[in-house]
């Protein structure tokens, strides 16, 4: 590695550990902002007994039959974000990147999976399995672990991240990981619906990926592993089920093991959730 | 702001689809009911009952409102179930008899009765099931236009409601030679607890209205780039939505007047210069309409079945589960349209008026759909203090690009009443909340978002004068403060955060007089309904201002109420939107 490739990483490492503390600083902002007496009110004298109280006087609810309300049911979802085609430079094939959960507003069991097929051969593929909890009105904690598959050795990781929306609509996820052996990890990605028409919606998304350490037997190098960009455009045509095209920018960090650098690839595929 | 039509309303399908079939309806009970004379030409519509002791089934039967057959939930085979007609001071007996699969219930609402008449499944009683009959026995206390709707689940959705009339034991203040009770709902063909999944999943499921990067380009054509940027800079920050005013629209809806979809279209019969009294009742699961008959001026005489002193008005804004009665007096020999657009102008109900069968009026074009301006969300404090300069300037580039034929209302323009403090609840500040309003507005003569000087004289609460007064003269020994709060994302809804499995039962002690405030903490409306008793409505000075069952709370709107707890037991206190409802905006009220 020359010095100007470490110059490089480096600032790429800086950029990722900069982009990966943004959502836990707007989370931690928006956490205190709820904390804080608001603005407005400093000259106002301190809560009535009135709102202070729950005006319950130790009343407990004695419910009869039949009061079915669903504010505490468990729901559940699976949306398969992109299920697609690429065509690129250096090679064809297909990925996927999905996500499920079930639970309550307070709760809920949450997976992942996001994965690469190239010439008919599984490349890199992971599954995550997470505990949901929402810490405010739009963001929520991430606790659980993560298996890599495909190409290589498998491994297993602890999961910590934060999700959820920030100001201007953007989704933002930000997940550290730490396996044995002093093996670590983590992943930023961040994506925004552009509404053209009520329709046709332009989704670019962002994917950053880094380790704590090298790993051969994945080609995986040290620092900033990969960066990918997309820019996919679909049509809705119910808010379930959506085809799209799109273009896939991929860039490769470290040695790379042998592999390009760059890729541009062209997308193909479908966008569905039940 | 340009209207915004639902653009598809030229492919066929999608017409007959809002429109609905002609005669569309509850097919399978059209042999067992007899067409009333009272109801106009339309063959669909239930006889009323006028007994004092009415048998009601509850059952599954047929309709097909869009060319898809479905099953509804009907009262005696029919949508809407029969108007039933009573009279005030008489003892009713009403056998309710469940012969569907799942257990039901009937809540009359508005209705002063004991609180196990009230048909609340776990409050009132255990529910009706299936198989099983349930007989409510009730004094009539009150006269006016009510309705019935079950209180079971997304019954109400699928089907079961009716209207409700009770004439008074003296003579009627505002005789009338025509009486037809117009009840609006909306019908999907959707199953709503997918409806209700859906908004779980994705709130803004069902609006297609929402602010594309096309209106971008033509306000920064008209507007100019800054004046664009800024009207969204604020919602963008805020991650709030200013299309978002209905959770359900036109698109899964069909709106239906007495049962009859658009194409059918409901006519009641009249020579020229009768007095005609319209009972119009919402008995909608999650649409707000506004209502008016081109041509024709409304004499508002009651609300939420109290007389009020007469008003007229060309537009009235009826939330879910309001009535009102209006008198109209047409003199000439023509058709009239009774029109009642919903709230996001994604659909409408519509009747007829006219003296001769098929004889028909035009139907006016759906307004613009606006944007929520920022008197529908002013100074809420979730952007935090720094941004609050930015911000307000941002915010009247907003109402004035968003509304641009009413300059220079602002909130400083509240009649110069003092702004009364407001205290947000520790339990609002948590996931379940997605914002606070601190300084909300307290005036009640706004008619709301989308009917703001609009050129018709509309109708306000402010316009409301229940005759005789309050009916307790004590001042309220007391004032519970409520803050109507939610998550629009996460589809959360709730009283001061803290939706109904979380939260303990209000307490009132019997016979006391006491003062509900409530702030309205979100974007959206919220029809609040106190079952079992009245809700006093006040002026912003604390004055009596009219007598109702269900009040709707605007946003970022300050209201209060008298409540007179004379009524021991158990009662319901919700929003009337069910999807709300259902996702816990609610509370138990215990009187004891």
């Amino acid at each position: 590695m020359n010095a100007r490739q470490k110059k490089q990483n480096r600032i790429c490492l800086a950029l990722f550990v900069a982009a990966m503390a943004i959502p836990p600083y707007l989370a931690a902002q928006q956490a205190s902002m709820d904390m804080d007496s608001t603005p407005g009110m400093s000259m106002a004298p301190p809560p009535n007994a009135a709102h202070a109280a729950d005006h319950s006087s130790s009343m407990q609810p004695a419910l009869m039959q039949g009061m079915d309300m669903d504010d505490n049911a468990a729901q559940s979802m699976l949306l398969v974000d992109e299920l697609e085609a690429f065509h690129g430079n250096n090679a064809n094939g297909q990925t996927w990147q999905a996500e499920g959960w079930y639970g309550t507003d307070s709760d809920k069991l949450w997976l992942r999976s996001e994965g690469e097929r190239t010439r008919g051969r599984l490349d890199d593929a992971d599954i995550e399995a997470l505990w949901s909890r929402p810490i405010s009105a739009f963001w929520d904690t991430q606790l659980g672990v993560r298996h890599d598959f495909g190409n290589g050795a498998s491994r297993d990781w602890a999961a910590f991240g934060i999700q959820g929306l920030a100001p201007y609509w953007f989704e933002l996820e930000a997940t550290v990981y730490v396996g044995p052996s002093g093996r670590t990890a983590a992943r930023f990605r961040a994506d925004y619906e552009l509404l053209l028409t009520q329709r046709w919606i332009l989704q670019p998304e962002l994917e950053l990926n880094a380790y704590g350490k090298a790993d051969p037997s994945r080609r995986i190098d040290s620092g900033v592993s990969d960066a990918q960009f997309g820019l996919r455009l679909r049509y809705e045509f119910t808010r379930q089920f959506a085809p799209y095209l799109g273009v896939n920018w991929s860039r490769r960090f470290g040695d790379g093991y042998g592999e390009p650098r760059f890729d541009r690839q062209l997308v193909a595929g479908v966008r569905f959730w039940f | 702001m340009k209207p915004r039509y639902p653009a598809s309303a030229t492919d066929l399908s999608r017409r007959r689809f809002v429109q609905g079939l002609a005669y569309g309806g509850a097919v399978a009970g059209l042999g067992l009911l007899r067409p009333s004379p009272a109801w106009g030409s339309n063959p669909a519509l239930p006889a009323a009952s006028q007994s004092h002791d009415v048998a009601l089934q509850i059952g599954e039967s047929p309709v097909n409102y869009t060319g898809l057959p479905r099953i509804a939930t009907t009262v005696n085979g029919g949508v809407p179930g029969p108007v039933l007609r009573w009279k005030q001071g008489d003892t009713v007996t009403v056998r309710v008899s469940n012969r569907q699969r799942t257990p039901s219930s009937i809540h009359w609402h508005g209705i002063l009765l004991p609180a196990n008449m009230d048909g609340v499944p776990g409050l009132s009683y255990d529910g009706i099931a299936p198989g099983e009959t349930f007989v409510y026995r009730f004094q009539l206390r009150q006269s006016g236009t009510y309705w019935y709707h079950s209180h079971s689940r997304f019954q109400e959705q699928t089907g079961l409601y009716g209207a409700l009339v009770i004439e008074p034991a003296e003579a009627e203040r505002h005789p009338s030679e025509r009486d037809y009770v117009v009840l609006l709902s909306d019908w999907t063909d959707e199953d709503p607890e997918h409806i209700y999944a859906h908004l779980k999943k994705r709130s803004d499921y069902y609006n297609f209205a929402q602010p594309t990067a096309a209106d971008f380009l033509r306000d920064a054509r008209g507007q100019g780039i800054a004046e664009a940027l800024a009207m969204r800079r604020m919602w963008n920050r805020m991650r709030m939505d200013p299309t978002d005013l209905a959770d359900v629209s036109g698109h899964t809806y069909t709106y239906l007047m007495n049962g009859v979809t658009p194409a059918g279209n409901w006519r009641g019969a009249f020579r020229p210069g009768e007095k005609i009294r319209l009972r119009f009742i919402n008995g909608s699961s999650s649409t707000i309409f506004d209502v008016r008959i081109p041509g024709l001026k409304m004499r508002v005489i009651a609300a939420d079945g109290q007389d009020v002193e007469p008003v007229s008005v060309d537009e009235f804004r009826i939330s879910a589960a309001e009535t009102y009665d209006v008198l109209v007096e047409p003199t000439d020999e023509r058709a009239y349209t009774v029109f009642a657009q919903s709230i996001d102008r994604s659909g409408y109900a519509r009747g007829t008026l006219s003296p001769r069968p098929g004889l028909q009026a035009e139907v006016p074009a759906l307004d613009p759909r606006p944007w929520l301006s920022m008197r529908d969300m002013p100074m809420q404090d979730g952007m935090g203090a720094m941004d609050m300069g930015g911000g307000h300037a941002a915010a009247h580039g907003t109402e004035h690009a968003a509304m641009p034929d009413m300059p220079g209302m602002d909130m400083g323009s509240m009649s110069g009443m003092a702004m009364p403090a407001v205290h947000h609840a520790s339990s609002e500040r948590g996931p379940g909340v997605d914002m606070r309003v601190d300084t909300p507005r307290t005036n009640l003569d706004d008619p709301g978002i989308g009917l703001r000087d609009n050129g018709r004289r509309v109708l306000s609460y402010a316009d409301l004068h229940t005759l005789g007064g309050a009916l307790d003269a004590r001042e309220p020994g007391r004032e519970i403060e409520l803050h109507l709060t939610g998550n629009m994302r996460r589809f959360m809804w709730s009283f001061d955060g803290v939706k109904f499995s979380d939260a303990k039962p209000l307490r009132f002690n019997t016979g006391e007089r006491l003062r509900i405030v409530l702030v309205n903490d979100t974007m959206m409306n919220h029809p609040i309904h106190l079952h079992g008793m009245w809700s006093e409505l006040e002026n912003p000075q604390g004055q009596f201002q009219a007598r109702k069952h269900t009040i709707n709370v605007q946003p970022a709107q300050r209201i209060s109420y008298a409540v007179t707890a004379d009524a021991p037991g158990r009662w319901a206190y919700h929003c009337h939107l069910l999807y709300h409802m259902e996702a816990g905006m609610f509370r138990e009220v215990v009187v004891a």
